[in-house]
């Protein structure tokens, strides 16, 4: 028989390449982020880096005039106040807006799990003292608490990505212990200890792996959002001096000239529709992924 | 002041006391129970649900789940020269015993194997706990065997892996190893730990008499069927030859074909493996079936132990007598035992039977019954046996 000469991982990833053929939405997910990877890693080349500038993440810009001008050869799409280079930052601002996702989903995932897990396995007094912590951090507004953080750090992109984490574990953390209180009283687990596990062995090996895939689809969704805070802490002006690439901070550049005049009230469309559809995509495109990660993982979708 | 064993007994729990710290109240689940297991030996443990069988098995190993305590008693598990108290080790000694002299085979086969492994994965995990030397003195004798035979550069990388695996016997928890194995590529040299697992594993499932092991071996949970996934738990708790398998109603969820077929096969694997077995279970016909010895429990309490041929000849406490009138036989009147299991959480007092037994005395009611020895081995907590 052909069958058995497939190993399971073979079998398994086979299937969940149907799975996502069967599913429009998650290739336009999958497809979403793979050009914004590729735009990532191909930015050196799409928007070269003026010579003798050392920073890529400093926008170029072509005078002080501060009248926004419409796009043209030199500048693809226009230029902001002050004549920044929208282009320019549009491409190197995916870059910006990797990091930004990318690290505080980490940092959340790793706070959160390391609260969740203890307060879940452990019980007791230790999971009263860490989900007490939590629910003083879920209890203020998380926009509002990421901004006081920032403005006693100072405003830079650093201190939104700080606060970020800061303010986002509590959800995953959460998440992640009442899924490990479910684990954990799963037969297996005892029989586990039953063997002669220890503890570390029982959660890592037996608990983590059982009750990981809700946070997997949660961060994947929660990329995007993220994006999307880190854009509107950047917007009130506490992100990265005008002038970086960072989408949120090019909205904000062209706060001021969303209307031009009578005649032509959207003179300036150009200021703020392209960093406005690279933010608007980018956090459909993680949505629209997460969406694929819980079809492909969710063992109670899957086998229909 | 040592606790001492003699030779020819494995297990000796001593008044032994189980509570429960619920919302509701102090539950005491176990109520001075006192066993004792002999090398070799199969004692059953009989009892109606909730009578603390299974709490007194997860207590031999010391895995009493929260909020459940253990207040009191001694567990002596007898090694060798010594006797071992295993309420008294830290959680390392503990960690070493369990999976290697006392495992446990649970009631539910399928909730006793994680979904995300296959059964070389699970049934490995023991194996690589308890017997990584063994295993690894198997990979050492295969790379000897290799080495002659191979040319030039498979014979660096086989006397690399040879001094690996030295390492891995000597000191198994070195740093340096430990990052070997995260190191995509160089970590591959496992490969052959696992290989020597995988025919270990294989050679388990043949013992437990599963069709096609080298197949099932890479199977995933949810693809055996009861009977398969329970012969593959077997196997989990025999992979390191303990001496005392905890079996807590092991056949309860399996048709009596299937049943038959795992009976004779843990009586078979008890001859063979010289193991003692603690076998939880409600039902007298298993019981009837593969004990030597039988252990009476009534909620929490002890009350009748002897062999088992007088347990089903000469039923001396009352509430064996009754249990065993309880068992419909064709053409006879059906008898129950009048009145229902007590709530632990406010026990009667007195003997625990005494609102259900039907020659219960004044006396009953007030004081807890002594163990008297009726005969040589045959132990019975009543009032109506003077000691």
């Amino acid at each position: 028989m052909k069958a058995k000469s497939e190993s399971p991982t073979i079998k398994e990833l086979k299937f969940v390449i149907t799975r996502i053929k069967k599913s429009p939405l998650s290739i336009a997910g999958i497809a979403i982020i793979g050009f914004f990877v590729a735009i990532a890693l191909l930015a050196p080349i799409l928007a070269r880096v003026p010579e003798g500038q050392d920073n890529p993440y400093r926008l170029p810009r072509s005078g002080w005039f501060s009248e926004p001008q419409p796009p043209s050869p030199e500048h693809l799409f226009g230029t902001a106040q002050w004549q920044y280079d929208i282009y320019y930052g549009c491409i190197w601002g995916t870059r910006t807006a990797f990091r930004i996702g990318i690290i505080v989903v980490a940092g959340n995932l790793i706070i959160g799990l390391l609260v969740g897990t203890l307060g879940g396995y452990y019980g007791g007094i230790i999971d009263e003292l860490l989900m007490r912590g939590t629910d003083i951090v879920w209890a203020f507004p998380g926009l509002l608490l990421a901004m006081a953080f920032v403005t006693v750090m100072g405003p830079s992109l650093d201190s939104i990505v700080l606060a970020l984490i800061l303010v986002g574990w509590p959800s995953y953390a959460r998440v992640i212990r009442s899924e490990i209180f479910r684990v954990k009283q799963e037969d297996y687990v005892e029989a586990a200890k039953a063997v002669g596990c220890s503890d570390f062995r029982v959660i890592t090996k037996h608990i983590l792996i059982n009750a990981i895939y809700p946070i997997v689809i949660m961060a994947s969704l929660d990329t995007g959002a993220i994006v999307l805070s880190a854009a509107a802490l950047s917007f009130l002006g506490l992100g990265p001096p005008p002038g970086y690439a960072d989408w949120g901070q090019m909205i904000s550049l062209s706060r001021g000239f969303i209307y031009k005049n009578a005649q032509d009230p959207l003179g300036y469309w150009f200021t703020w529709t392209y960093p406005g559809v690279f933010i608007f995509t980018f956090v459909l495109g993680w949505n629209l992924l997460g969406d694929a990660f819980r079809d492909i993982l969710d063992p109670t979708l899957r086998r229909r | 002041m040592e606790k001492t064993i003699e030779s020819g007994d494995l297990l000796d729990v001593k008044d032994l006391y189980v509570n429960f710290y619920t919302y509701a109240g102090v539950v005491e689940a176990i109520d001075g129970v006192s066993l004792l297991l002999k090398q070799g030996e199969t004692l059953g443990l009989v009892g109606e649900t909730g009578c603390g069988k299974s709490v007194t098995s997860l207590s031999i190993i010391v895995l009493v789940p929260p909020p459940g305590t253990i207040e009191k008693g001694d567990i002596l598990l007898n090694a060798g020269d010594k006797a071992i108290n295993l309420l008294k080790q830290n959680d390392r000694t503990l960690m070493n015993i369990r999976g290697k002299d006392i495992s446990m085979v649970f009631q539910d086969p399928r909730g006793a194997l994680n979904p995300v492994y296959t059964v070389t994965q699970q049934v490995g995990e023991a194996l690589l706990l308890h017997r990584r030397e063994e295993m690894c003195k198997r990979v050492l004798q295969n790379l000897e065997r290799d080495i002659p035979e191979a040319n030039t550069l498979k014979r660096f990388i086989y006397n690399c892996e040879k001094k690996i695996y030295e390492k891995m016997m000597n000191k198994p928890k070195s740093p340096s190893l430990r990052t070997l194995s995260k190191i995509p590529i160089i970590n591959r040299y496992q490969g052959r730990l696992r290989n020597e697992i995988r025919k270990e594993v294989v050679e388990l499932l043949r013992i437990m008499k599963i069709a096609d092991p080298e197949r099932v071996v890479d199977m995933y949970p949810h693809e055996l069927s009861g009977g398969m996934a329970q012969r593959v738990v077997i196997a989990m708790a025999l992979s390191c030859n303990p001496r005392l398998l905890l079996a807590d109603e092991p056949t309860t969820n399996l048709d009596v074909t299937i049943q038959a077929q795992i009976l004779l096969l843990i009586r078979e694997l008890k001859e063979k493996m010289k193991s003692s077995i603690l076998y939880v279970t409600h039902d007298l016909g298993v019981v009837a079936e593969i004990c030597d010895r039988v252990a009476v429990m009534y909620a929490g309490n002890v009350v009748e132990v002897a062999d088992t041929f007088t347990i089903f000849k000469k039923p001396s406490h009352p509430y064996t007598q009754d249990l065993l009138a309880a068992i419909p036989r064709p053409g006879k009147e059906f008898k129950s035992i009048r009145g229902e299991v007590p709530a632990l959480i406010s026990p009667p007092k007195g003997c625990r039977y005494h609102p259900r037994c039907s020659k219960a005395m004044p006396t009953c009611a007030l004081v807890k019954p002594q163990v008297a020895e009726i005969e040589k081995g045959h132990l019975v907590m009543c009032h109506l046996y003077k000691r």
